[in-house]
């Protein structure tokens, strides 16, 4: 019968702890240069956080004439335009600053759409106002931030503070990491960004988690086992589920960057690489921060085969 | 391991039964569910506007006309109580950003007399849950010989809660004359409303039914001013007022400040045609009240002109051709047959009680959501097609099992969505790819533990069944933590991201039913079958 292909061999030890001091800095780099590229480049913010209007037209010709739109709106007097093609040659994407008011917003969509005519299909339209736009920026932050601190909470209740510290931390680099490929790749930041962030976090943590379950074992099977080695060889025992998981989940979500459509390119760009960054975060970030953090073994005390019974017990309840 | 109790295993099957009964009508088209018999569940997976096409409209009630308004009425008031008292009284004003009204009273004496009869004015609003009153709507305080009423914030909200009531109403009757399938309109916050139409194609026209205002007022010509002099000079005459009418360009008109009747009195509007000219107009009706005035009114001024004024545009000013006594008369104004059908449904929805601004604004056209559909459906289809071919690749016969346990968290998903009334947004499609990456993970987490137990030579039955105990407390920690950051997103979002996180929620909880329950009875069953010496694995 056919058993599957074991794709990563069951006895791997790599010394992922032992090379920390080069994945510390990989781990710096990843979370500076994003900080540096968003306070240099900048993120290309969408009207959902900067207000304004975007209007999604498809033209009759085929290309578009982007010249042509372009010079029948910028007499209109609408402040900064932006026209673009938008995922195919005859889609046209035109993006309007915010107006001084909301009145104003209104009318700037009835201009544009004197202006145009029937000469093409409108296929979307959005107006975010100044009072949504802020509410949004602070609501997007606040649940950002909330999350991070539920999870903390849930891990340190379920582990010991250390891992909840090395959680939050190594989430804080998936984050900043993430937000710096939006700057990198001028992508769209809008809500479904801070959608795909709470995601990355959240999928990110689930993998965190499954190492810090191995880790908080192995503390109670080896006793004397040094902190590297033991932090290694949790790491090693757990390589194929993580390699196998993300492999699944990234080639659960890779069709949506080809076949997705403009709508969720942005989120699937995110969500990829997010999987991505949380795996190499997991191993390189969140394992051995707990070198630094000094876990207590005296926490986990008591016999191996007493934690045995107790996490069994757990599973049957 | 290998022994369930039965009612586990009929609870198990039965829950798994239930949801591809439930989620089957999802693949039976619309129109073709209409021609099954009863029994058959017929709900199906709402649309979110993303993918359906619609508008979701934000709209903000405008406080300080509000506050305005209420001012005005209480000045009103105050007039009306100081008056029937015979308390003499100066200096009767308004102060719209401290929201009071404060009046002077002329003779000291008056004063206590004069606070008192004011202080009847404010009344108890706000009534709590518990049957109790949160306070007065308005605080009435003295000083000297002036007297202030200040509108309370108790009795600012509750002014708001009723004006926004109020407009929910108006607008429901307006969008429900649009003809659409199960608009939603809902109070958002302290003072906005949210208005979602499916399916609704001219947004423009949409917008134009819900943001008008819709105050209708008849009122008389000023028969002895010059417009067009008065249009320039704007030396308006005391007692009218300068009006224009819609047309380009505007046509000025001065009336009356007096209204003769107003919106208010009538019942009943309905559009139809000019039996003479055949032109599109407006049939209305009065109540009796309305009726009466109407008539007085224009016995009175025959041979004068009047005007139509709707949210102080003058409509038409035609001239009384003889008494209108029967309370009913209609408006023409040069309508198309659609401009006097809108009309028609405005007057006969009511007025709103103050401007509404359009904050937010989501439009998608039909063509953009069908578009959607079709690439959310081609990706998730490609991304469970790589996902079952790779989980076949790595575990075999166990990934099989665990391939089927895909099928039903699948079905469960859209069972539930369906059961609920939840809606699927595109990201919502995203979700359940998601969703599917992190069921399989559990699975993964099981057949990786099952693995090392084999290599630390335990007995086939021993590994499924410590793989399965041990990884379960991985399964559910990493599980709750992902449902924390996504419960926040729930919280957080709204529209398509709200429903990301609906159907990342149901997923992850079928994920756990299914990787742990049916993929273990499936196993079980197998063992007991086939009673391998060695697990293909």
């Amino acid at each position: 019968m056919f058993r599957g292909i074991t794709f990563i061999p069951p006895d791997t030890k790599i010394d992922f702890v032992g090379q920390r001091a080069i994945t510390w800095f990989v781990s710096a780099f990843l979370t500076i240069v994003p900080l540096v590229l968003v306070a240099t480049v900048g993120l290309n913010l969408g009207i959902d956080f900067q207000g304004g209007t975007l209007i999604e037209v498809k033209t009759k010709e085929n290309p578009a004439n982007l010249a042509d739109i372009r010079g029948k709106i910028t007499g209109l007097g609408l402040g900064e335009v932006q026209i673009q093609e938008f995922g195919a040659p005859d889609e046209v994407l035109i993006r309007i600053a915010s107006q001084p008011t909301e009145e104003e917003q209104q009318a700037s969509i009835a201009k544009v759409k004197g202006a145009l005519g029937d000469s093409v299909e409108y296929r979307r339209t959005e107006i975010v106002g100044p009072t949504i736009s802020s509410e949004l920026i602070a609501g997007g932050t606040l649940a950002v931030v909330v999350a991070m601190i539920g999870i903390m909470i849930y891990v340190w209740f379920r582990f010991e503070w250390q891992f909840a510290v090395a959680a939050i931390a190594s989430l804080v680099h998936d984050v900043t990491a993430t937000i710096g490929l939006y700057a990198l790749l001028q992508l769209e930041f809008n809500v479904s960004s801070i959608a795909a962030i709470l995601t990355i976090i959240g999928y990110s943590l689930n993998d965190k988690v499954v190492i810090f379950d191995r880790i908080r074992e192995n503390l109670r099977k080896y006793k004397r086992l040094p902190l590297v080695d033991l932090l290694d060889r949790s790491i090693n025992e757990m390589l194929s589920r993580a390699v196998l998981t993300h492999v699944t989940t990234f080639l659960a979500m890779l069709p949506f960057l080809f076949f997705g459509g403009e709508a969720i390119y942005g989120f699937a760009v995110a969500m990829c690489f997010g999987i991505v960054v949380g795996a190499y975060s997991s191993i390189f970030v969140a394992s051995p921060m707990q070198l630094i953090l000094g876990v207590q073994r005296e926490a986990f005390s008591g016999s191996p085969s007493a934690a045995k019974d107790k996490s069994e017990a757990a599973a049957r309840a | 391991m290998l022994h369930f109790q039965k009612w586990k295993v009929i609870l198990v099957s039965a829950i798994v039964l239930a949801g591809f009964i439930f989620a089957a009508p999802n693949l039976i088209p619309a129109s073709a569910l209409q021609g099954l018999p009863n029994w058959i569940p017929h709900r199906q997976v709402n649309l979110g506007l993303d993918l359906q096409g619609g508008a979701h409209l934000l709209y903000r009630i405008d406080e300080k006309e509000l506050v305005e308004d209420w001012l005005g009425t209480i000045r009103g008031d105050v007039r009306e109580a100081l008056r029937s008292s015979r308390i003499g009284y100066v200096d009767l004003a308004q102060n719209v950003s401290a929201r009071s009204v404060s009046v002077r009273i002329r003779k000291p004496e008056d004063v206590d007399k004069a606070y008192t009869e004011l202080r009847k004015l404010a009344v108890p609003v706000g009534n709590d849950v518990f049957g109790g009153f949160s306070g007065n709507d308005l605080e009435v305080t003295k000083s000297g010989d002036k007297i202030t009423l200040t509108a309370t914030e108790v009795g600012l909200n509750d002014r708001i809660s009723s004006a926004i009531q109020a407009s929910i109403e108006t607008i429901r009757r307006r969008v429900d004359a649009f003809g659409t399938t199960e608009p939603s309109i809902q109070r958002e916050g302290r003072n906005r409303i949210l208005v979602q139409v499916p399916g609704v194609s001219d947004v423009q026209r949409l917008k134009g039914l819900i943001g008008e205002t819709g105050k209708l007022e008849f009122k008389l010509v000023d028969p002895s001013a010059n417009a067009a002099e008065i249009a320039l000079s704007k030396k308006v005459p005391p007692g009218s007022e300068l009006l224009f009418s819609d047309d380009d360009p505007p046509i000025p008109y001065v009336l009356k400040d007096r209204v003769m009747v107003s919106g208010e009195n009538l019942v009943d509007s309905q559009p139809g045609f000019d039996s003479r000219t055949g032109e599109p107009v407006v049939h209305f009706r009065f109540d009796a009240a309305g009726a009466k005035r109407f008539g007085r009114a224009t016995q009175d001024n025959v041979g004068l002109p009047f005007a139509i004024v709707l949210d102080n545009k003058v409509i038409s000013a035609p001239v009384i051709r003889e008494p209108i006594l029967g309370g009913t008369g209609q408006i023409s104004g040069n309508f198309s047959v659609q401009e006097a059908n809108d009309l028609s449904v405005l007057l006969r929805s009511g007025a709103l009680p103050a401007k509404l601004t359009v904050i937010e604004e989501r439009t998608v056209g039909a063509s953009l959501g069908a578009d959607s559909i079709d690439s959310g459906k081609k990706a998730a289809i490609v991304g469970m097609i790589l996902v079952v071919a790779f989980m076949f690749a790595a575990y075999g016969l166990f990934g099989l099992f665990a391939n089927m346990a895909l099928l039903v968290n699948v079905a469960l998903i859209f069972a539930v969505l369906s059961l609920i009334g939840a809606t699927l947004t595109l990201p919502g499609i995203a979700g359940i790819v998601l969703v599917i990456g992190i069921a399989v993970d559990a699975n993964v987490l099981i057949n990786e533990r099952i693995r090392e137990e084999i290599r630390a030579g335990k007995s086939p039955i021993a590994a499924v069944d410590s793989g399965y105990s041990r990884a379960l407390i991985a399964i559910i920690d990493s599980n709750v933590t992902t449902l924390i950051a996504v419960l926040v997103l729930f919280w957080l979002g709204s529209g398509p991201v709200r429903g990301f996180a609906v159907t990342l929620t149901i997923g992850i909880l079928a994920s756990m039913f299914t990787a742990v329950t049916v993929t273990r009875m499936m196993v079980a069953a197998w063992l007991r079958w086939r009673r391998p010496k060695e697990l293909p694995l």
